[in-house]
């Protein structure tokens, strides 16, 4: 329990519903014309200098994408979005392929050491806390580009390719065009394929047979500039037999206006691979009137191809004005296994529509659904999931598990579980439940000493635990303090 | 979601046109009834026949399983009424009531008489007189927003029942409101009843189906109730007797006042396709709402229950718990919503799905839903579909009983735990009798 003492500390130490990450630095950009059309998509391509196939697959995704409709099922409510009135690319000019670190600009680098991220290996390798301190690979991508890529040749001994996908697109050629939208097709959904048309770059892995990625791979997104869309894309092959953990964390500065961010990740395990992809979203969620924010419309898919594979998502929600995520996972080989851990966190008046989707295609699959919502202040909280069993998978097993949160009377807490079985050895277990928390903990807590809000920390803490339990120990602890960082302001 | 489907009206929906526009001269209902009629059917017109990407129709495309409507039922004749009262003569049917409805029409000839402290007249005569409380009921405006079946019907509705029990009445025995079908050919019925039960008051509705006649058919049927504070409400619903390429769609609306005790139970198991969906709206506080149902299927049957069950007084408790047997081909689809409006603390809401599945062909799709607005409430769902315990079965083979008639034990423990709630010693066995039959008559495989 030193974990949960640290979160009370800190939440002890923290100035009052502050968004950490809310900065903004003035960096001179390379930015393309506002506006989308298909110069613009053309623009981005010939600033990848991307090969011929690329540039017509995005405008065939482009030409798709015009014929469209914005998808309006889901439970969240937003004015509607000018596609017209956006930044569709934006590059620090500096950061024109740094080879080493010496070449990217300090100020950039400054940036990121107030972001925490640390891309000086030295330090890391330094290890401020010892030997205990794990090595992390990073990429990390502002507004449209990936700036710099840790680890790299190190990575290269054991055959693990992490690069920016726009390198990627260079020097693996064959690995992209294979496995590009082969996981989220360009005609998926309304967002994916304005991705497909415009993204600009994002993080590219490949893991070769038999390998066990020596360090954690890790990519952390920022969005900077005004008015622009995020739109990254990450790619990652597990091959047969291999191991991967991937993190992700992302944060944008605090602005009255509200910016877009689709992003599309694709995940491919082959036989016996393995992936675990953990994110913790922490996009700017608007002000407490709930001005501005991100638009977090992102699609997630892993396909475990192979047999005995498995793809495992641990999500951690707290930033956003909207939110519109459904990590899924494809179980098409036999004895696949996919899981979905989250915790989404709800506070002023963001907005979470989020959940999986497992499809059970192979035999003897099996999924495992864990997800956690807590909202408090004015937010609405909705998981949305989908498990199918298809006739030809038989034995597939699946346990699904959805418990809410509600902090406060204004907030609202929703499950929208689709269950889909179509035969009769799938074996699936669903259970949901909503609650408060518990008058009889709080008065014990606070009995013993305990604010309010520290105790509240504290329960949401416990209540959590499941899920953090499945996060690497560095975005553990990370994410025990955004949730107290969170829930500021929600109690008394 | 790629791009918006243009809509062209279906035969169904054409002939549905066809039918509202020579029908609505002739179907009962004074000025203002007539006015609600045009609404309702121009609210149908609207949407047209419920399709996949309406939310609450997904798992039952009528738009593409309702390939024809069917004409309007007639008034049923002498000859057909015979028949009828034959047929009604031999049902078992325990001691209560009978109100008869042939063909979506209430023959009073056919039906007994209320006792003390309930009335009954016929739906038709009601629209007729037009007393404005009863017309407001039976509009329920506020449940089934936006569902076109629940329009059509409004728009169609020929006739049905309207009980009434005085405040504080006990009605000691159930009140049987039992259909029939007279028609040779295969025809559409519209009907629609309600029961407004008084403050305090006792009873128990039950709604049964005769088996003879021109059953392939359509049917759209209603049912209403409205409950005042402490009354202690009891329904029953068995629908069976249906064939195959026949259709079932039936609303089921309660609105219930404060501390009223609730109880309903439903066994579905006729063939064709099959829809009940329930409106439940708990507006009083400490209300106690309990919904049950067991659907047995078979063959290419396709059953869906759908429920919509909205707490907004304080201190309410819901329970449902719906249970599905599966076999051959069948579809069995469960979507349930429990909703707490703001400020309705302390509710306490439990929904449960289960559905055993005995064929590799059988599909079966739950949606349990929770929406809450409220954060001092206790609410949950669960919902679990697979096969027969293997375990169980061999636990039993080892002891010298057939696999066949190991299965029907399981099956027979698993639908029949239900019974309990019905609450009425008479229905719980006729309920008993209808599941040894569907055992019965299905065949072990493998």
């Amino acid at each position: 329990m030193a974990a949960v003492q640290e979160t009370v500390d800190h939440v002890k130490s923290l100035d009052v519903t502050e968004y950490k990450y809310g900065f903004f630095s003035q960096f001179e950009m390379d930015m393309a014309p506002k506006g989308l059309n298909e110069d613009i998509v053309r623009f981005i391509s010939a600033k990848k200098k991307e090969p011929e196939w690329l540039t017509e697959w995005r405008l065939e995704a482009y030409r798709r994408w015009v014929t469209m409709e914005e998808p309006d099922w889901a439970r969240v409510h937003y004015p509607k979005i000018d596609f017209q009135d956006l930044y569709y690319y934006a590059a620090p000019k500096t950061a024109s392929g740094p080879k080493t670190l010496e070449e990217v600009d300090p100020d950039l680098l400054k940036y990121y050491a107030k972001l925490g991220i640390p891309l000086h290996e030295q330090e890391l390798l330094a290890g401020v806390e010892g030997a205990q301190q794990r090595r992390v690979a990073v990429d990390a991508v502002m507004d449209s580009v990936s700036v710099v890529t840790t680890f790299k040749a190190e990575l290269a001994k054991s055959g693990v390719i992490f690069c920016p996908i726009s390198e990627a697109v260079h020097t693996h050629p064959e690995l992209v065009k294979k496995y590009l939208g082969s996981v989220v097709p360009t005609s998926d959904n309304y967002y994916a394929t304005l991705n497909s048309a415009v993204f600009s770059d994002g993080s590219f892995v490949y893991i070769p047979p038999g390998v066990r990625c020596p360090m954690e791979l890790s990519t952390y997104f920022r969005i900077n500039e005004q008015n622009t869309g995020q739109f990254e894309r990450t790619l990652i092959i597990a091959d047969a037999g291999s191991y991967v953990s991937y993190l992700e964390g992302c944060t944008a500065p605090q602005r009255d206006e509200n910016q877009l961010h689709a992003a599309v990740v694709e995940l491919v395990t082959h036989d016996d691979a393995e992936i675990k992809y953990s994110t913790v979203q922490n996009w700017y969620p608007g002000d407490a009137e709930g001005k501005g924010g991100i638009y977090n419309f992102v699609t997630k898919r892993g396909d475990c191809r192979g047999k005995n594979s498995k793809i495992s998502w641990t999500q951690v929600e707290t930033g956003s004005a909207i939110t519109w995520k459904y990590p899924s996972c494809i179980l098409r080989g036999d004895n696949s296994r996919g899981e979905f851990y989250s915790i989404a966190i709800s506070n002023g008046y963001q907005q979470v529509d989020s959940g999986t989707k497992m499809i059970h295609l192979g035999k003897n699959t099996t999924s495992r659904i864990i997800s956690k919502g807590i909202s408090a202040g004015h937010s609405q909280n909705t998981y949305r999931g989908q498990v199918t069993a298809h006739r030809k998978a038989t034995g597939a097993r699946n346990f699904t598990n959805c418990d809410s949160l509600l902090i406060g009377q204004n907030c609202g807490a929703h499950t929208v579980p689709y269950i889909e079985a179509r035969n009769d050895s799938a074996q699936f277990e669903h259970e949901a439940t909503t609650s408060k928390i518990s008058d009889d903990q709080l008065f014990y807590c606070m009995q013993r000493g305990l604010s309010g809000e520290e105790a509240t920390a504290l329960i949401v803490n416990g209540f959590v635990r499941d899920v953090l339990q499945q996060l690497p120990m560095e975005f553990a602890v990370e994410a025990q303090k955004l949730i107290a960082i969170s829930l500021e302001g929600s109690v008394g | 979601m790629v791009a918006r489907i243009v809509s062209t009206r279906t035969d169904a929906e054409v002939s549905l046109a066809d039918t509202f526009g020579s029908a609505k001269a002739t179907l009962p209902g004074n000025a203002v009834v007539k006015e609600m009629r045009e609404t309702a059917f121009g609210a149908f017109a609207a949407h047209g026949l419920p399709h996949r990407r309406i939310e609450a129709w997904h798992y039952t495309d009528l738009r593409s399983m309702m390939r024809e409507a069917l004409p309007l039922a007639p008034l049923p004749d002498v000859r057909a009424l015979e028949a009828v009262r034959v047929e009604l003569a031999a049902a078992i049917l325990p001691a209560g009531p009978r109100l008869l409805i042939v063909d979506g029409t209430y023959v009073p000839t056919l039906s007994d008489a209320l006792p003390e402290g309930a009335t009954v007249r016929s739906l038709a005569d009601v629209l007729a007189e037009g007393r404005a409380d009863l017309i407001d009921k039976l509009a329920a405006a506020k449940f089934a927003v936006g569902d076109s079946i629940v329009a059509l019907n409004a728009a169609l509705m020929q006739d049905g029942v309207v009980i009434e029990v005085a405040p504080g009445a006990v009605i000691a025995e159930p009140i049987h409101i039992v259909y029939a079908t007279a028609a040779q050919t295969p025809v559409a019925r519209f009907f629609r009843s309600l029961v407004v039960v008084g403050a305090g008051a006792k009873i128990l509705v039950t709604e049964s189906s005769l088996g003879a006649g021109g059953r392939v058919g359509q049917t759209f049927g209603a049912l209403i109730f409205d409950v005042a504070d402490r009354a202690e409400v009891g329904h029953t619903c068995m629908m069976t007797k249906t064939e195959p390429g026949s259709l079932r769609l039936d609303t089921f609306i309660a609105e219930l006042g404060a501390d009223v005790t609730f109880s309903s139970f439903a066994l579905v198991h006729g063939e064709g396709l099959m829809r009940r969906q329930l409106f439940l709206r708990c507006v009083g506080d400490n209300t106690k709402a309990a919904l049950n149902g067991v659907s047995l299927l078979k063959g290419r049957d396709h059953a869906d229950t759908t429920l919509d069950v909205e707490h907004i007084g304080l201190g309410c408790e819901g329970r449902e718990t719906f249970r599905y047997i599966l076999d051959d081909s069948a579809t069995g689809v469960f979507q349930g919503r429990i909703r707490v409006a703001p400020g309705a603390q302390k509710t306490d809401g439990k929904m449960m799905s289960r559905a055993l599945l005995l064929s590799d062909d059988v599909v079966m799709n739950n949606k349990p839903e929770l929406e809450i607005f409220a954060d001092d409430v206790a609410c949950g769902h669960g919902a679990t579909c697979g096969g027969l315990n293997e375990d169980q079965l061999f636990y039993m083979q080892a002891r010298g009983i057939s696999r066949a008639e190991a299965e029907s034990l399981l099956l027979e423990a698993f639908a029949s735990e239900l019974a309990d709630n019905i609450g009425h010693e008479g229905l719980t066995a006729a309920f008993r009798a209808e599941v040894a039959d569907w055992l019965a008559a299905r065949t072990v495989k493998g």
